[in-house]
């Protein structure tokens, strides 16, 4: 029987895997990095050795806590690791040290907005579990580099809320940036921090079971997550409407061709057999403890967001270009001062400009916050107009050096002497007859013409509110 | 999670996921082992076991951590040492396929 394809709709899940960007590995002392050569990191324990035991890195707790407070999770008092089996060259144990039935936190979840349209998505629980190593494919043989096995790994489950890949795209952004702000995952997508598998399955709408679903495993990037969700919601949409069965399977996501292919996995692989990991003692948090990492929890985006509204009079649209990047948010509240709807001005244009332009993280940005401020209240004091400002700021951002003794060096302070405008005034007005003539006779555009003529002979330091004042009083007689 | 059946052990079934060859009379041996192993921890069933939390170690110890600080990880050399075979410093193994 074929099911009208204009009925079914897609139910999506997302499974995370966080690397955590704590200094040890979970189980060792072996440091987290990313740009040592291959196997320098690795120790017994990591690479699996008999013998040698496990013991967990407090810092990965507090960090996976962390992480379910900031989504609002429910923090397990008591939780346990469990190993899942199963043989594969880059898990040097033969096993994974994860957590099965007691994770850390379970609950929570994150709202998204899409298209105005704002949606609460569940998490079902994140566990705390080990990454394996790193495999690359050679002629005739594959190659393993351990560094990464042992490096923990946080793995966040929504509940199957999602339904279509912008909703999944707004998900895993807003995911990352509260990542970023709880600062425990460096987020960087290219060195595979964050990376995603993805549960689809397509039924009518309405009906009380799901449809068969299919995993596309370890997805690194947020762009290929959109890209291949599109492509296989119409694939089985299009399969279960051609009265096509289903099979349940692992597919991989082809970024170059641009489809989901099947893994075909054998059946017998998926029994994992989870037991308790007898290396490893149970984990229990007190209440104290739990409040203790609540307190040190930083501001979250939405909320900052809200603040920045509220106080320092921002749009809702500026205050959330500005918080979408922590670092970004950071620099504008120190520079923001005694006028931070210019200071957001100055964050928004130039100094992301800047940052676009270049390989720059606004961490490193070289204009000093304070330097900002300074400039901002030259603005305000009508030493500088906005132009020569921008000019000032060019200098800081090539040279460095603080503003006002930047204007004076080089004569940059804006002219706002009526005499000597009116003397700029005087000399365009009898110059650009035909000009004029334009304006008396109702051309506004015209006044336009003549007022960038007075900034020019006053090589753009003069007052712009006072020539633009002086050029209409002047023209307005006869 | 598969649901294990409690009351018999499927040898093959088990050999197969821990990757183990067994012949005829290994399977046959084994069977009987296990299924008297099994027997034994069934006499388990015969206590009440109403409100008793489930026990994951049997030993009581709690929170055993360790500090997040660096320490040195193994030689390159040492540790390619003990690889069954080395390619550009990586561990060689069989082809995987994916």
């Amino acid at each position: 029987m074929s099911i009208s394809a204009s009925k079914l709709v897609p139910t999506i899940g997302l499974e995370t895997h966080v690397q955590l960007n704590t200094n040890t590995k979970i189980w060792c002392g072996c440091a987290v990095r990313s740009d040592a050569p291959p196997n320098t990191l690795v120790c017994p324990v990591c690479l699996g050795y008999p013998g040698s035991l496990p013991v967990l890195n407090r810092e990965a707790v507090r960090k996976t806590v962390m992480t379910g407070l900031l989504l609002g999770c429910e923090i397990a008092q008591v939780s346990k690791h469990d190993r899942k089996s199963y043989f594969y060259p880059d898990m040097p144990k033969n096993y994974q040290i994860t957590q099965y039935d007691q994770p850390l936190c379970l609950g929570g979840g994150i709202e998204i907005e899409v298209n105005g349209v704002k949606r609460f998505i569940r998490i079902n629980r994140i566990h705390l579990e080990e990454d394996v190593g790193k495999s690359t494919h050679l002629r005739g043989a594959s190659g393993i580099d351990y560094n990464r096995a042992g490096t923990p790994l946080m793995e966040i489950v929504t509940e199957p809320d999602l339904h279509n890949e912008d909703e999944a795209f707004a998900y895993l952004t807003a995911l990352k940036r509260i990542l970023q702000y709880g600062g425990v995952s460096d987020c960087n997508l290219e060195e595979g921090n964050i990376r995603c598998d993805i549960n689809v399955s397509v039924a009518e709408a309405g009906a009380d079971v799901l449809g068969v679903k299919a995993e596309i495993k370890n997805m690194n990037t947020f762009r290929g997550v959109h890209r291949a969700l599109a492509y296989e919601v119409r694939r089985q949409i299009k399969a279960v409407g051609a009265g096509e069965r289903l099979v349940q399977e692992t597919r991989r996501w082809d970024d170059e061709q641009g489809v989901t292919r099947s893994m075909r996995t054998k059946e017998d692989a998926h029994d994992y057999r989870y037991f308790p990991d007898p290396d490893l003692a149970r984990i229990r948090l007190t209440e104290a403890e739990i409040e203790g990492w609540r307190a040190e929890l930083p501001e979250l985006p939405a909320k900052r967001q809200a603040r920045f509204v509220e106080e320092y009079g921002l749009s809702d649209y500026d205050a959330g270009v500005l918080v979408a990047d922590k670092g970004i948010a950071d620099y504008f509240e120190a520079a923001a001062g005694k006028n931070p709807k210019a200071a957001a001005n100055w964050v928004m244009t130039e100094v992301m400009r800047v940052l676009s332009e270049s390989d720059l993280e606004i961490g490193d940005f070289p204009v000093p916050t304070a330097g900002l401020s300074a400039l901002i209240a030259l603005v305000d004091k009508g030493t500088l107009n906005s132009t020569k400002a921008k000019e000032v700021f060019a200098v800081m951002l090539k040279e460095g050096g603080d503003p006002a003794k930047i204007v004076e060096a080089r004569g940059m302070a804006q002219v706002s002497d009526t005499g000597a405008i009116e003397g700029f005034v005087n000399e365009v007005i009898d110059e650009n007859g035909k000009v004029v003539d334009d304006y008396r006779s109702g051309k506004e555009s015209a006044l336009q013409f003549l007022m960038g003529q007075v900034m020019k002979k006053s090589r753009g330091k003069a007052n712009p509110p006072m020539v633009l004042d002086l050029l209409k009083q002047k023209l307005a007689k006869p | 999670m598969n649901t294990p059946d409690t009351d018999h052990i499927d040898v093959r079934y088990v050999a197969k996921l821990a990757r183990i060859d067994l012949d005829e009379a290994e399977v046959t041996a084994l069977q009987s082992q296990l299924d008297e192993v099994l027997a034994f921890v069934h006499q388990l069933d015969e206590l009440d076991f109403e409100g008793v939390e489930p026990l994951s170690h049997p030993h009581p110890l709690e929170n055993v951590f360790r500090e997040d600080v660096v320490e040195a990880s193994l030689e390159h050399e040492e540790m390619i040492r003990n690889a069954p075979g080395a390619v550009q410093q990586l561990v060689r193994v069989p082809q995987m396929i994916e």
